[in-house]
């Protein structure tokens, strides 16, 4: 696309550009890192994780002020305004990527000592290498403008789903089998519970990244796998 | 998104697009103007216009310097015909009639498709006197209706107010913007149908500005409006449709809101967004 006649206007898009790229990449590294303690119960990850979602937070508010900025100072228009406004969105989602990673390092700190089974964090491994394939698609997808990745991810959930759902039952099947697991198994939940909810941000980004470029909304009925909330717990007591 | 600027010159919305968009429009067609041609002597100064104003709708014209749009606003009351060698070919049909016919009633014409000017241009008379002049040439009223219609007219362009206590002091003695309302209180003094409005703010404070587009707004209730201005910000505030035009062509024309979130045209979205040159 051609520059900018007021060439200053450029450069403040980019800059904002360049302020969400960053929180992606730190939100990456928190869920790598969240995951990490979590598999190896490290508590010296886990806090480092918790004591670095501020740095995300930070940067969402300074792109939030850069945002308003541009739009007072500039008055950016159609293509323009559709990039403020996605980034003011997608900053949004990162920085609940961000609280989801920190939640999953404190849950490492509460689970301190118990006993998890292999089995249950090869799901929880497997979901989050989903879900930062995801989150590395849709903010190559920003970067690059590249719509049919986008649409990509936005389809691309279902796996995510597929995975929680059977993590859920599996859960389940272990509260049921004795009571002494509910409580490693319920953190376990939500931790599984808070990368899939990744997932829908990343899906959220897809859809942002698809009106940036697009002009309108993502139309059709978004492919959904998620049955954990319909799920009947079958209990012989 | 392609990136291929302005180098595109063919690229035009056909006019079977335009006037599908305008059977979806809401509102009711006022003026239509079709496959219009215009010449300042040999030089095409407009190529094959086709676009639609619709009734108690704001229709703004935007584009660079010379791309036509001024000169699309002084065929639709044939100002034009004023200045030698210069001529429009198509149709312009107001309510159906085609304008541009030789045997148009230009008075006529005029009282029905009302003009305001960039620079404000009061008659150097009081502030009485210019209002009731343009309606003395078209009704002969006795002294007690004139006085209504005139305060009528300064009511509508929200001058009244300013101005009531010193009617006849000269229309010159005004500040810019009050003489800028006093010029579109003129316009609608003789009840006009559709009202012209070629870069009114322009020689306006920020002030004056919004009390012209506040009255715009108000106008629009009752009058078909047409809008030229260089002002991006205040097309996308006060008009319902946008026309942008380029090099004597029409480019682009959608409702307002499609226009400045998501054109179509790469030559819409370069010059809306401040990409020219």
């Amino acid at each position: 696309m051609m520059d900018h006649t007021h060439k200053a206007f450029d450069s403040d898009l980019q800059e904002l550009g360049r302020m969400v790229a960053e929180m992606g990449g730190l939100a990456e590294q928190q869920i790598v890192d969240a995951v990490d303690a979590l598999s190896r119960r490290d508590l010296t990850v886990a806090q480092r994780v918790i004591a670095g979602d501020t740095r995300i937070d930070v940067l969402q508010r300074e792109v939030e002020a850069r945002a308003i900025l541009t739009i007072a100072r500039r008055q950016p228009m159609a293509v323009d305004l559709r990039e403020v406004v996605g980034s003011l969105r997608i900053s949004n989602d990162l920085e609940r990527i961000g609280d989801l990673a920190k939640n999953i390092a404190k849950r490492v700190v509460a689970l301190d000592s118990e006993f998890l089974t292999q089995k249950v964090m090869r799901g929880v491994e497997h979901m989050t290498e989903l879900v930062l394939s995801q989150i590395k698609d849709v903010l190559d997808a920003y970067a690059r403008r590249d719509l049919a990745k986008a649409i990509g991810v936005w389809r691309a959930d279902e796996g995510v789903d597929a995975v929680n759902n059977s993590l859920f039952r599996e859960l389940l099947t272990y509260m049921m089998e004795d009571p002494r697991n509910i409580g490693i198994c319920i953190h376990l939940l939500f931790c599984a519970k808070n990368i899939e909810r990744m997932g829908d941000h990343a899906t959220n980004i897809a859809e942002t990244v698809y009106y940036m470029i697009e002009g309108r909304a993502l139309a059709d009925e978004r492919p959904k796998g998620d049955t954990t909330s319909s799920t009947v717990v079958p209990f012989d007591a | 998104m392609s990136s291929t600027g302005l180098s595109h010159g063919s690229n035009t919305v056909p006019a079977p697009v335009v006037a599908a968009r305008a059977a979806l429009a809401d509102a009711d067609e006022k003026v239509a103007i079709r496959n219009v041609d215009f010449y300042y002597g040999d030089n095409r100064a407009l190529k094959s216009i086709s676009v639609s104003l619709y009734a108690r709708r704001v229709t703004a014209f935007i584009g660079p310097s010379g791309c036509g749009k001024s000169t699309l606003l002084r065929i639709l009351n044939r100002i034009y015909d004023l200045y030698p060698n210069q001529r429009a070919e198509g149709e312009v049909l107001l309510d159906g009639n085609n304008i541009l016919d030789a045997k148009q009633d230009l008075n006529l014409l005029r009282a029905r498709v009302g003009m305001v000017f960039q620079k404000p241009t009061p008659f150097p008379m009081s502030i009485y006197e210019n209002i009731a002049f343009g309606i003395r040439l078209y009704e002969p009223l006795p002294k007690s209706e004139m006085d209504g219609r005139v305060e009528q007219a300064l009511k509508r362009a929200a001058l009244w107010n300013e101005v009531k206590d010193k009617l006849s002091a000269n229309g010159l003695s005004l500040s810019g913007g009050q003489q800028q309302r006093l010029c579109i209180a003129r316009t609608v003094a003789v009840q006009p149908e559709v009202i012209l409005l070629d870069e009114p703010c322009s020689a306006l404070d920020p002030i004056s500005t919004a009390k012209i587009e506040e009255l715009i707004d108000e106008l629009k209730t009752e009058y078909t409006i047409a809008i030229v201005t260089h002002n991006m910000q205040q097309a996308a505030r006060v008009s319902d449709y946008t026309a942008f035009m380029y090099l004597g062509e029409l480019v682009e024309f959608d409702t307002t809101s499609k226009m400045f979130t998501s054109p179509v045209d790469p030559r819409t979205q370069d010059y809306i967004t401040g990409r020219f040159g």
